[in-house]
């Protein structure tokens, strides 16, 4: 159960981050500002990064979903926030943006905080799981 | 006009993953195998409140989308995920989920580093 938990731990921590990099580059690739019209979200969805990016995100959620079903929302949340530190490595590397001391202080709190609350539980609630 | 879009993110993301954490601890466990994610995408389309879920999420997508047109990713990324804190919370009295020492802890640890990588 706790490998099972972590496999999926490990490819939504993947998939989030690359899928979130492919997003942000075809948007800011994108000639048209977004707003609240729907017409220029759908074209933007045409663009081969936008439309791999959300691919990638709707795997992701249904990865987490999955996780979901076997961890607590209190345990996922913390822990699948190392994510986050993945997201900044690649804005750097790859979309060119700064990332000062500061952030990598950032950075080495959160693997601290995700290490902590990965010790913990993963399931606290009571079996709710409905009779078929 | 950044702020608006990230307060839509957060809020949409604190209820949709309320209503996710809910239903699928009901649903039972999911893989997402080939079998698994055909049975995933069946428990969805059985279940209203997931099916809410997603609407909520669909409306965080939007406003996420917009929001890191205009920010950098090192921004938006972190500052979306200021919703997790008030998540945690939320998991403790609606969801009734043991929020112990050691993850509390490590949740506000988490939130620390976030608000520094958001600067």
């Amino acid at each position: 159960m706790r490998f099972r938990t972590y496999s999926l731990l490990g490819l939504f921590v993947f998939l989030r981050p690359v899928g979130n990099l492919s997003l942000a580059w075809g948007t800011k690739h994108f000639p048209q500002v977004l707003s609240w019209n729907p017409v220029v979200y759908l074209r933007a969805m045409v663009d081969p990064f936008v439309a791999l990016g959300i691919a990638m995100l709707i795997l992701s959620l249904l990865t987490r979903l999955a996780l979901l079903s076997l961890a607590d929302l209190s345990f996922v949340l913390p822990v699948t926030a190392i994510g986050y530190v993945l997201a900044t490595l690649f804005g750097q590397m790859f979309l060119h943006e700064a990332v000062t001391i500061q952030q990598w202080m950032g950075s080495v709190l959160i693997f601290v905080g995700t290490g902590l609350v990965g010790t913990t539980p993963q399931n606290t609630t009571p079996n709710s799981k409905e009779s078929a | 006009m950044k702020w608006i879009l990230l307060s839509i993110v957060v809020t949409a993301t604190a209820l949709s993953d309320l209503l996710q954490s809910h239903e699928m601890k009901r649903a039972g466990e999911q893989s997402v195998d080939a079998r698994g994610l055909a049975r995933l995408l069946k428990t969805i389309a059985m279940r209203r409140y997931l099916l809410l879920s997603i609407v909520c999420l669909a409306i965080s997508f939007f406003a996420f989308m917009a929001l890191v047109q205009a920010e950098p990713l090192s921004f938006a990324v972190p500052a979306s995920a200021s919703s997790f804190i008030l998540e945690t919370v939320l998991a403790k009295l609606v969801l009734k989920e043991d929020v112990g020492l050691r993850r509390g802890a490590g949740a506000l640890l988490v939130l620390g580093g976030v608000m520094l990588l958001a600067r």
